[in-house]
C-alpha cells in the first residue's frame, strides 16, 4: 500500500472514530441533547432547518456576503498595498496608522456599524471588508519592498516606463505573497460575516446560531458552524487551485 | 569609439552625511569590437563603472560616452548582465529573451523571430518553452546572454557573470560566451574578480586601484584565440599576465 493511501485511510478512520464517540459517548455519560447533540440528532435537525428555517437561503446569503466581502476587501487591500508600495513617502507616513488599525480587533466594530447603518446587510459586509483588507495589504506591501532591485534596474536599463516596470516585474514578483495574503483573508472572511450576522442580523448562518442559541437548540448551532466551515473551506480551496495554476512556474517542493 | 570614460569621478552621499568617493578620475577608452576586462580589489567601484555606463546614474564629474554620445539616462544601446541571471521566473525562456524588446516598439512577430535567433546562437534551441527553474545555472546564464544580445546593443557589460557557476560549468560557459561575443562582434566590458578569467577572455585588462578606484594600469593581452578561452588557458603566457596583475593588486601583501 502506498504511503498516500495509508495516510487517507488513517485520516478516515480518525473521522469515523470521532463520529462514533460523538454519537455514543455523551448519551452514555448522561449529557443532555441541548448540551451536546448526537450526530443523528444533528442530521435530524438539519432536515428540520431545511423545512422550517430557510436553511438554503440563509446559507446562500452567508456564502454570498463572504464572497462579496472577500472580493471587495482584498481588492481594496491589494490596491492600497500596491499604491503604498510605489510610494515610500506615503508608506512611511501611513504605516503607524496601518499598524494600529491592523491590531485593533475588527469584529469589535460590528456594533458601531449597526448603529450607523442599521439592521441590514451593510454592517456585516463592512466588518468582512475590514477584516479581509489588512492581511492582503500587509502581504502586498511587504512583497513590494522586497522586489529584486536588480530586476527593476534591468527593466530600467531597457528603458521601460514606470507602469511597464510595475506590470512586467513588480506585480508578477509579488504574486506569491498576494496569493498567500488572499488565502489568509479567505479564512477571515467567514469570521467577519458570522460576527456581523451574530451581532445584528436576521438572515444568514450567524443569525441561525444566535437564534438557535436563544432556543437552547445546540444541534442547530452545531449545524450552522459546520456549514460556515464548509463555506470557508470552499473559498480556500478555490484559492489554492488558482494559486497552483498561477504559480506553476515555481519549482515544486520535494518531500 | 564604443565607450569612453573621460575624467569620471563618482561620489555618493552616505546616510550618515559623509561622502564616499567610489571612483576617482577614471580614464579609458574601448574600441568597437574590443573585449576589455576590468579587475580590481573588492569595493574599488567596478560596479559603479558599470552602472554609469548603463546610465542608471550619472558621474559627479567627468563624462561617459557610448558610441560618441554622452550618457545621461538609461541607454538603450547598452546591455548588461550580472552574476544573477535575472530571468523572470514566471516567463518561459523565449519570453525572457523578448523582455528587452518589449519597450522598443518591436512587433510581436519580430520579437519572437529575434529571440529565436538569439537562442539558437546561444545554443538553447529546443528550450524556448522551458521555465527558468527547469534549466541549469549555465544554461540560465546563456539565456541571459541571449536576452542581452537580443536588443542588439552597441556594447555589453558583464558583471561577474560566471562567478556563481561551478568550476567546470564556468570553463564551458566562458568558452561559449567568448565564441558568441566574437561572432556577434560586440564590444564587451567584463568586470571580474578572477584574474585568470580576465586574461583568457579579453584583449585588454584594466587594473583598478583600491577605493577610490582609478585605472592604475592597462595591460594589452597580446595573445590569439580570444574566442577560445579554453585554448588560451593552456598557454604559459597566461600565468605571466596573471602574475603581473596579482602584483599590481598587491594581493600578497593583503594576505599577510
Amino acid at each position: 500500500m502506498s504511503q498516500a493511501t495509508t495516510q487517507k485511510l488513517v485520516a478516515l478512520t480518525i473521522l469515523a472514530l470521532v463520529l462514533l464517540v460523538w454519537q455514543f459517548l455523551p448519551p452514555a455519560l448522561g449529557v443532555p441533547k441541548f448540551i451536546i447533540p448526537t450526530v443523528t440528532d444533528m442530521i435530524g435537525e438539519l432536515g428540520r432547518m431545511y423545512r422550517r428555517e430557510d436553511l438554503i437561503a440563509n446559507t446562500l446569503s452567508t456564502a454570498w456576503y463572504t464572497l462579496l466581502g472577500f472580493a471587495i476587501g482584498s481588492a481594496l487591500g491589494a490596491a492600497i498595498g500596491y499604491l503604498l508600495g510605489l510610494s515610500e513617502f506615503w508608506e512611511r507616513v501611513l504605516s503607524p496608522y496601518i499598524l494600529a488599525l491592523q491590531i485593533a480587533p475588527k469584529v469589535a466594530f460590528a456594533p458601531l456599524f449597526i448603529m450607523w447603518f442599521g439592521y441590514n446587510a451593510t454592517p456585516k459586509l463592512l466588518v468582512t471588508v475590514l477584516i479581509v483588507f489588512f492581511p492582503v495589504l500587509v502581504n502586498v506591501l511587504a512583497a513590494m519592498k522586497t522586489v529584486d532591485r536588480d530586476m527593476v534596474n534591468l527593466a530600467r536599463a531597457y528603458s521601460m516606463t514606470r507602469w511597464q516596470i510595475f506590470k512586467k516585474v513588480e506585480f508578477p514578483s509579488t504574486l506569491p505573497n498576494l496569493m498567500a495574503g488572499l488565502r489568509i483573508a479567505s479564512t477571515l472572511a467567514v469570521i467577519g460575516v458570522t460576527v456581523g450576522e451574530l451581532v445584528g442580523g436576521n438572515t444568514g448562518l450567524g443569525f441561525l446560531i444566535s437564534y438557535g442559541g436563544g432556543q437552547a437548540n445546540a444541534a442547530m448551532v452545531f449545524n450552522a458552524i459546520v456549514l460556515l466551515t464548509v463555506i470557508g473551506i470552499l473559498l480556500y480551496s478555490v484559492l489554492v487551485c488558482a494559486e497552483e495554476r498561477l504559480l506553476h512556474y515555481l519549482p515544486k517542493k520535494e518531500h | 569609439m564604443a565607450l569612453e570614460f573621460d575624467h569620471v569621478t563618482k561620489t555618493f552621499a552616505l546616510p550618515t552625511g559623509q561622502e564616499l568617493t567610489a571612483v576617482s578620475d577614471i580614464n579609458f577608452k574601448v574600441e568597437k569590437g574590443e573585449f576589455v576586462a576590468v579587475v580590481g580589489p573588492s569595493g574599488c567601484g567596478k560596479s559603479t563603472i558599470l552602472s554609469m555606463t548603463a546610465g542608471l546614474y550619472q558621474p559627479t564629474s567627468g563624462i561617459v560616452r557610448v558610441s560618441g554620445e554622452v550618457v545621461t539616462k538609461p541607454n538603450p544601446h547598452v546591455g548588461f548582465m550580472l552574476q544573477k541571471d535575472l530571468l523572470l521566473p514566471w516567463r518561459t525562456i523565449i519570453k525572457n529573451v523578448e523582455f528587452g524588446l518589449e519597450s522598443r516598439g518591436v512587433s510581436k512577430n519580430e520579437r519572437r523571430d529575434r529571440a529565436m535567433a538569439e537562442l539558437e546562437r546561444c545554443h538553447l534551441k529546443g528550450f524556448e518553452n522551458h521555465y527558468p527553474y527547469q534549466l541549469s545555472g549555465g544554461m540560465r546564464q546563456r539565456a541571459a546572454l541571449a536576452r542581452t544580445l537580443a536588443i542588439d546593443p552597441d556594447i555589453i557589460l558583464l558583471d561577474e557573470p560566471f562567478s556563481a557557476l561551478d568550476a567546470q560549468t564556468k570553463l564551458l560557459i566562458q568558452d561559449s560566451f567568448a565564441e558568441t561575443i566574437k561572432e556577434a562582434g560586440i564590444t564587451t566590458l567584463l568586470i571580474t574578480h578572477d584574474l585568470a578569467e580576465s586574461v583568457i577572455m579579453s584583449d585588454r585588462v584594466l587594473v583598478l586601484s583600491e577605493r577610490p578606484g582609478t585605472v592604475q594600469r592597462e595591460i594589452e593581452i597580446g595573445l590569439p584565440n580570444r574566442e577560445h578561452p579554453l585554448a588560451r588557458r593552456q598557454m604559459k603566457e597566461i600565468h605571466d599576465y596573471a602574475n603581473e596583475i596579482f602584483t599590481l593588486l598587491k594581493l600578497d601583501r593583503r594576505a599577510a
